[in-house]
């Protein structure tokens, strides 16, 4: 907070539609400090305007918190993620058990504690998420760099490079390089990271072209700078920022991803706790009277998703406040 | 415009050829030649029957050589044979095609009657009670995974409200051509859950698109020449809004015919998604191969035919 000026508006209620900064002409002559501040400062100070974003962000780092004090709830608790209570966890059927004082959300089909699986549930998710996307960002900045800086047939070739990889359906590329090779954590990561390149590559690629006709570009080559030194230490931390910034959109949907995979078996392996994994055994079950086991996983990933896109939403609408999004 | 034509379709044709390779790859080379003839050959051949398949198949000759004769058949329109079922890739995919169309095309009409509204509502009266509704239902759909929604709307419609809904079938598939009426009331849950997550993005991007649109100089020279709204809006405006949902539309029906996995799943519905997450769990590698080949074509040809619709609408597209 401290790197943005003084609070100089005061009045919130024209800031409702977060388009306007300042407005001189309507500030008292006492209170009219004008200050340059930079886009990234323009659009924090929009961010910071906007409830939606505040309460998104707050679910997040809630999710965030109960994810990395999973264990010690688990402690707390005394149920293991993986430890099934055959007394008490499931009924004379060997079925689910409802929520209940010692189960706060019910049990799930092998008698193990809902709450500390869905709590250990969000850690993959958020985990995946996080690394599928600093994988297909890290992917997007290489091929982008290239493609727009270089042109010609280097962005020939990667242009057909995303029109296959767009070619095949992801979820049949991914089922299928899951199937052949033995579905574990690591693949997951690995493949829902590569395959969505093709979006931040997009982007990168965009901002290179308009970046690169810029002087400094050009000083730095009339200095003599080689391709990958202007590439690397000239244009990409100019446009590094906005690559964190849309890369972070793709959080959620990598989420999803893994969630899908692993609900049609093919994702996380048991018996680690999954979300997707959770909802698809739910499905056996829900149908029975066991509302709890569906519920409850599902919730979580819906929020979760939920959260990260109205944030993403809020942060594009700050940076581009002109473009029309959802929450103008 | 000839010259537009043969480039694209050329392009076309280099990302197919370029797909089948990375098929090909993925699966012949990857697993190795007798570990691939024994997942054509399905878990109970014989040593002499894998044998005999890795001979059909050329597994023993040369890489390139192996991936001619797999291209030459699939330029003939045969995708392999299914050692698994014992009938051709071919019939495989054919018997389960009718059943992915019905699906997509049903939700196509659905999502984009509904996005496009939607859209337009939201971005002629913005701010309004109705854009918060239809954008906030929007975000929402957008985030809800598809088989939490599809699980939900089971639950709901299925379960829940039985004795009043008891029409609501919603496992199985029934060919239209054997029973109309079952087809139809088969095919209603599945087209809401498919239609209510794409419509998403339909109404984001149109209200996106007409709010663009409506700024424009010449929509407000219809304005002052005393056009009436209703035509400024749905004659002049929606037509350039259009075109980036037309792009997204054909790209995501070209997805989508490739097999709508999961709401197959789901639903039970026996088309390309079902069959291919089934051949998937019976290692049935032929089945797996050729409708990924098949989803390839599909969204190329999809693209292909909206850049030359493009290409006929406006001119600026061809020279580019």
């Amino acid at each position: 907070m401290s790197m943005t000026p003084p609070d100089i508006e005061g009045d919130d209620a024209r800031f409702a539609g977060n388009l306007t900064t300042i407005e001189p002409e309507k500030q008292p002559a006492a209170a009219r400090i004008i200050r340059g501040r930079s886009p990234w400062q323009l659009a924090f100070e929009r961010l910071r305007k906007d409830r939606t974003a505040k309460i998104a962000a707050g679910t997040i780092a809630v999710i965030i918190l109960l994810a990395l004090f999973a264990p010690v709830i688990a402690a707390a608790l005394g149920h293991g993620p993986n430890q099934q209570f055959v007394d008490t966890g499931e009924n004379a059927f060997g079925d689910p058990v409802g929520p209940n004082p010692t189960f706060w959300l019910g049990t799930d089909s092998s008698g193990r504690d809902l709450l500390i699986r869905t709590l250990y549930g969000a850690r993959v998710s958020l985990v995946v998420g996080v690394l599928a996307t600093l994988i297909s960002v890290a992917m997007g900045v290489l091929f982008g760099l290239v493609a727009g800086y270089l042109g010609g047939i280097w962005d020939a070739i990667i242009a057909r490079l995303v029109d296959v990889v767009l070619s095949i359906p992801f979820l049949i590329i991914a089922i299928s390089i899951a199937y052949i090779s033995h579905p574990g954590f690591w693949l997951v990561v690995f493949v829902v990271g590569v395959l969505s390149f093709t979006y931040p590559a997009r982007i990168v690629r965009g901002q290179v072209i308009s970046v690169k006709e810029k002087e400094f570009v050009e000083a730095a080559r009339a200095l003599g700078a080689g391709p990958i030194r202007i590439m690397f230490i000239d244009i990409l931390p100019n446009i590094i920022a906005t690559v964190i910034v849309y890369g972070s959109l793709l959080i959620p949907l990598a989420i999803v991803s893994e969630a899908s995979l692993s609900f049609l078996g093919v994702g996380i392996p048991p018996p680690t706790a999954d979300w997707g994994q959770m909802i698809s055994d739910a499905s056996n079950y829900y149908q029975y009277g066991y509302w709890w086991y569906l519920l409850f996983p599902s919730l979580a990933l819906l929020i979760t998703t939920l959260a990260f896109n109205i944030l993403g939403d809020s942060v594009r609408d700050a940076l581009d406040p002109r473009g029309a999004g959802i929450y103008e | 415009m000839i010259r537009f034509l043969i480039r694209r379709i050329a392009q076309a044709i280099l990302v197919l050829w370029l797909s089948s390779v990375a098929v090909f790859l993925l699966f012949f080379v990857g697993p190795g030649p007798t570990q691939v003839a024994r997942t054509f050959a399905g878990r109970l051949a014989t040593a002499a029957r894998i044998a005999q398949i890795k001979h059909e198949l050329h597994l023993d000759e040369p890489l390139p050589v192996q991936y001619g004769h797999w291209l030459w058949n699939l330029l003939q329109g045969n995708l392999g044979y299914d050692y698994y079922n014992g009938q051709s890739v071919d019939s495989v995919v054919g018997q389960a095609i009718p059943a992915t169309v019905s699906l997509v095309i049903g939700a196509a009409i659905l999502w984009l009657l509904y996005g496009v509204i939607t859209g337009i509502v939201s971005a002629v009266r913005p701010r309004t009670f109705l854009d918060r509704g239809f954008t906030t239902s929007a975000l929402f759909f957008y985030s809800v995974p598809t088989f939490v929604l599809g699980l939900s709307l089971i639950w709901l419609l299925a379960y829940k409200l039985s004795p009043v809904t008891q029409f609501f079938p919603f496992h199985g598939y029934e060919a239209i051509t054997a029973n109309p009426g079952k087809w139809f009331e088969f095919l209603i849950l599945p087209w809401l859950t498919l239609a209510l997550v794409q419509a998403a993005s339909y109404t984001r991007l149109t209200r996106t698109s007409m709010l663009e649109v409506l700024n424009e100089d010449y929509v407000r020279t219809a304005r002052s020449k005393g056009m009436s709204e209703r035509r400024v809006i749905l004659v002049h405006a929606l037509r350039s809004a259009l075109t980036p949902i037309v792009t997204l539309f054909g790209l995501d029906v070209g997805t989508l015919l490739g097999g709508a996995i999961i709401t197959e799943k789901l639903f039970g519905i026996t088309g390309l998604g079902w069959t291919i997450v089934n051949a998937i769990n019976i290692q049935d590698l032929p089945v797996i191969m050729g409708i990924a080949v098949l989803a390839a074509v599909f969204v190329v040809v999809a693209n292909l035919i909206v850049d030359i619709t493009y290409a006929f609408l406006d001119p600026r597209v061809r020279l580019s």
